[in-house]
């Protein structure tokens, strides 16, 4: 059972193998590819994953709806989706198979749970006849498996009932799938040994299918079907496989650590972004105070009351949580304080499809205010980038004393990939700045205090109650330099303008951006957020066909980078792929009166990179 | 707060014009807490007042202190973040009745539930000033106003039902007219640790003109204000002959001396249940029935923001200090060479 078995050599060696566990929502699917992925990441490969679960807690059972799955992309090189279409499919029943097997490629390998293909769960499939019995499955190499009754085998010794028995399933499909694949088994038993610590029957009970499953892989005569991929070459480093959830909210503790501020999370649970609010609520010692709220509207109020009072005041939400968060954010846009708003997103309208990922809330967070209320917009674009995208947000907001959004969505936030961990000492900066005093001498030379006065970024102080001298009211009403109410149309005007001016000039503190490719190219692809994955392996694959192609990927939404509008009209052809109807494609028309084509998909999935070389080359010739 | 300077009343008064109707009740309200503050001795800085919208809401920016006059029923809740990230402040919430009960009641509930420092004054007019004349959440049933005709067919709330029912930890009611007792009322709920509410009974004289007439004027008192004491029988009356009884979970008015002093309630502000303070609260019906005033109820109920703060000392204790390089390390590392 190790990788140095005599017959290594016949193992064949291939670039990657893309799996897709799938089975019901009980399962144990997302545990099973969550662990040959982490078994995967210390083997050396590069990874990406796609975790795709219902949105229903308990869907009923053997239905399509309540499928789960997980696709897990390995490769020897660099990568950066959980690719195309899946080289393996593991079927725990026939609602997976069902389901899942159109996304497999053709000749694919299917490795099937046999035990769960009885005439009710056929049914409920939507089966007509047994795919098993009848040649529907014939284009595809198939491994068939008993994994229940196997399961239950091995554990009868064990003293473990045969019911929860069969809840190890998952761990025989996955020593079956480790075995194919060549991973090491040790990282999967630690692992088992460490989880379940206390429970010893369920430890016994998962490695004995464990290893079931890898020793009925190995005897069952599929060494033809054996392969391996061989580790990646990644710069040197340490690594962890990071999702983006968690990726953020440690961006989250970073930026609070290098502004020297208390953060304050005040947030409602919501899909996909709940898992921020539980990650930072574990890390109090960093003097995070995490708040439920009563509703989003609380929360983002919270936030805003912390940030008045000089912590960083932060809410996390998704697409329906912004909406009803609209009113407080042109509250903090008035104030003109610090605020950190992060929409995990999630495919819309309503609830939408709140377990899927899109990238629909763009305008939503360019202009879902009434009134004039501008802000910063920024956004992630992998799930390790969350890390650097939530300090250039807590950078922005506090810099520049506005609210700021950021755009993750449910992709990143769930998706994984192996991250160099970054040294904590090279982490951006950000500088942190309070009145202590009066900061302007009147025409009679007396010292004042005007709360509204800017400085050279057009940011008005950030004052915390308790200094003394500088008391004061701010509120919603139009104000004036003082703070003070002013219904003057004059100032309504001058005060509008310059609030736009003020967030128009963070542009000044973000870099140039440079296309990667081919800059000379007539081509340019522009994303923004999680399609970074897809469009990178899209262009290098463009290119690698002798196409000129450059990509541009946007970090800065609002503003965006100084340089943009002169580098897109460098190019003949400005394309868009995003998972919206063409919401930044619209934008930079209109900003740059560029013919931006835009590429749709809003399925609830990321593009694929061959759809997306695909769309790109129509979009070209069209 | 060391070598705090005395203030005086002046001191807490803005450079802002009062801009309220003459006549309204705000005003009585606003010189209360402008001659109570010096009593506290805390610096105007450290002090501050979050209001929502509405008349009432204007309130902060006629005090010399910090404030924020936010949006329309939400102070509550941004009271509530800046009372947690800066337990050193003495933040206060004034609001209205459709402003805390209407369109914020979610927030009002949830942080009276939650116990967090706050002084909650809620300005009970009864009618929606500020947008010229509507009913409101506390409008008596079939009142007729520019947005009900016909009369509303929206029961109202009892604030101080709805408070005791979100268990908040210290409730009381008060009225504009009466200054000392404003002042009383909104000193305790300010000295009590975690959200104290304070009903106050205001007066809008241009769209609800007199609508506690028949309680609170000065020759109506007697008869018609049930003052709560702690620890004494309630009852009320010019010569103390009227009181309440309770009988299975039901507040009744009495004669006392068809029933004798022994069988009045003996008020008890700190009873943990708040079974016995609803009861009472049940008593102010209408506008024109006998209505308790006072401390409801002041019990001892751990505080927030204390809460907050303890599990990040005790984090701190148990985790030390957050080292972000082994949180960056939390999960499986491995190493490339
Ligand atoms: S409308 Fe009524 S509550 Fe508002 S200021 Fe005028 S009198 Fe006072």
């Amino acid at each position: 059972m190790t990788d140095t078995d005599e017959r290594t050599s016949e193992i064949q060696e291939v670039e990657r193998i893309i799996v897709r566990f799938a089975g019901d929502s009980g399962d144990g699917m997302q545990l099973a590819g969550d662990r040959f992925t982490a078994a995967s990441a210390m083997f050396g490969n590069d990874l990406a994953t796609l975790p795709e679960y219902p949105a229903e807690i308990r869907a009923p059972a053997g239905t399509l709806a309540g499928v789960s799955a997980f696709q897990v992309h390995i490769a020897d090189h660099d990568i950066s989706t959980p690719g195309d279409s899946p080289s393996v499919l593991v079927a725990m029943n026939p609602a997976a198979l069902m389901g899942e097997l159109p996304k497999l490629e053709e000749h694919g390998t299917i490795i099937i749970n046999t035990d769960a293909f009885d005439e009710r769960n056929l049914q409920k499939a939507g089966y007509e006849s047994n795919p098993l019995e009848d040649d529907s499955l014939a284009g595809y190499s198939v491994i068939s498996a008993a994994m229940t009754d196997m399961t239950k085998e091995a554990c009868k010794e064990l003293g473990v009932k045969p019911r929860d028995a069969e809840r190890s399933k998952n761990f025989f499909a996955l020593g079956m799938v480790s075995w194919l694949y060549s991973r090491p088994t040790d990282p999967t038993v630690d692992w088992i040994q460490s989880k379940f610590k206390g429970k010893d029957l369920v430890i016994a009970a998962n490695e004995a299918a464990f290893r079931a499953g890898n020793v009925f892989a190995e005897n069952a005569d599929l060494w033809a079907s054996r392969r391996i991929v061989r580790p990646a070459v990644l710069p040197a480093g340490t690594y962890t496989n990071i999702n983006g959830n968690t990726a953020l909210s440690w961006g989250l503790l970073a930026a609070s650590k290098q502004a020297g501020l208390p953060l304050f999370l005040g947030s409602y649970p919501i899909t996909p972004a709940s898992d921020i609010l539980h990650e930072l609520a574990k890390h109090r010692n960093f003097g995070v105070r995490t708040f439920q709220a009563e509703d989003e509207i609380a929360a983002v109020g919270a936030a805003l009351g912390a940030s008045y009072g000089g912590h960083i005041g932060l809410t996390t939400t998704s697409g329906p949580g912004l909406a009803l968060k609209s009113e407080t954010i042109g509250l903090a846009v008035s104030l003109e304080i610090p605020l950190v708003i992060v929409d995990v997103q999630r495919g819309g309208p309503s609830t939408g499809l709140p377990t899927k990922t899109e990238a629909s809330d763009l305008l939503m967070a360019f202009y879902g205010r009434h009134g004039e209320a501008p802000l910063p917009v920024v956004c992630a674009n992998t799930p390790a980038d969350c890390f650097f995208a939530a300090i250039e947000a807590t950078r922005i907001a506090v810099e520049y004393r506005t609210p700021v959004i950021l755009l993750s969505d449910g992709y990143l936030g769930n998706g994984t990939e192996p991250w160099k961990l970054p040294n904590v000492d090279d982490l951006p900066e950000i500088h942190v700045e309070f009145l202590e005093g009066p900061n302007h001498v009147n025409e009679d030379g007396e010292e004042e205090f005007l709360p509204y006065l800017r400085d050279d970024t057009l940011s008005r102080p950030w004052i915390l109650p308790g200094t003394t001298g500088l008391a004061h009211r701010v509120g919603g009403i139009e104000k004036d330099i003082t703070g003070n109410i002013s219904y003057d149309p004059a100032n309504h005007e001058y005060m509008v303008r310059t609030r736009a001016a003020h967030i128009a000039k963070i542009a000044d503190s973000i870099p140039e951006i440079e296309p990667k490719g081919d800059a000379d190219g007539d081509i340019v692809v522009v994303g923004w957020g999680s399609t970074y994955g897809p469009i990178t392996a899209a262009v290098g694959r463009m290119r690698r066909k002798g196409a000129k192609v450059a990509h541009i990927h946007l970090r800065h939404l609002n503003p965006f980078p100084p340089n943009l509008g002169e580098l897109l009209k460098s190019f003949d052809q400005v394309i868009v792929p995003e998972m919206n109807l063409g919401q930044l494609a619209r934008l930079i028309r209109a900003d740059f009166l560029v013919d931006a084509k835009s590429i749709s998909k809003i399925t609830g999935q990321p593009f694929t990179p061959a759809e997306l070389v695909e769309r790109i080359e129509e979009a070209v010739n069209d | 707060m060391t070598d705090v300077e005395l203030t005086t009343k002046k001191d807490w008064v803005s450079d802002q014009e009062v801009r309220w109707c003459p006549g309204c009740g705000d005003y009585g309200i606003l010189t209360a807490i402008q001659m109570l503050l010096p009593e506290f001795g805390n610096r105007r800085e450290d002090t501050v007042f979050i209001s929502g919208i509405g008349c009432a809401a204007r309130f902060p920016y006629y005090m010399n202190t910090y404030g924020i006059h936010s949006i329309h029923g939400r102070s509550p809740a941004i009271a509530s973040g800046l009372a947690l990230a800066r337990r050193d402040l003495d933040v206060w919430v004034v609001g209205g009745d459709g402003d805390m009960l209407s369109i914020g009641g979610n927030h009002l509930i949830h942080a009276l539930r939650r116990n967090i420092n706050l002084t909650i004054l809620l300005f009970n007019n009864r009618i929606y000033g500020l947008t010229k004349g509507q009913y409101s959440p506390t409008s008596e049933e079939g009142k007729v106003t520019k947005s009900s005709p016909m009369g509303s067919i929206d029961h109202p709330f009892n604030p101080i039902s709805l408070a005791l029912g979100a268990e908040a930890s210290f409730v009381a009611r008060t009225h504009d007219l009466d200054r000392k007792h404003m002042m009383e009322m909104m000193r305790k709920a300010h000295e009590h640790k975690g959200s104290g509410l304070v009903e106050i009974y205001q007066n809008c004289n241009v769209f609800n003109n007199g609508a506690y007439n028949e309680i609170t004027k000065r020759d109506a008192r007697a008869e018609m204000i049930i003052e709560l004491r702690h620890g004494e029988p309630v009852r009320f009356g010019a010569e103390g002959e009227h009181g309440v009884v309770i009988d299975r979970g039901v507040a009744s008015i009495v004669e006392v001396a068809d029933v004798g002093l022994d069988a009045l309630v003996v008020h008890n502000e700190s009873e943990p249940d708040p079974s016995v303070a609803f009861a009472l609260s049940r008593l102010a019906l209408d506008m024109s029935s006998p209505t308790p005033m006072g401390v409801f109820r002041e019990v001892e109920r751990p505080e927030y923001g204390h809460e907050l703060d303890g599990q990040v000392a005790r984090a701190r204790a148990e985790k030390g200090e957050g080292d972000l390089e082994s949180v960056l390390r939390s999960q499986h590392t491995w190493q490339v060479d």
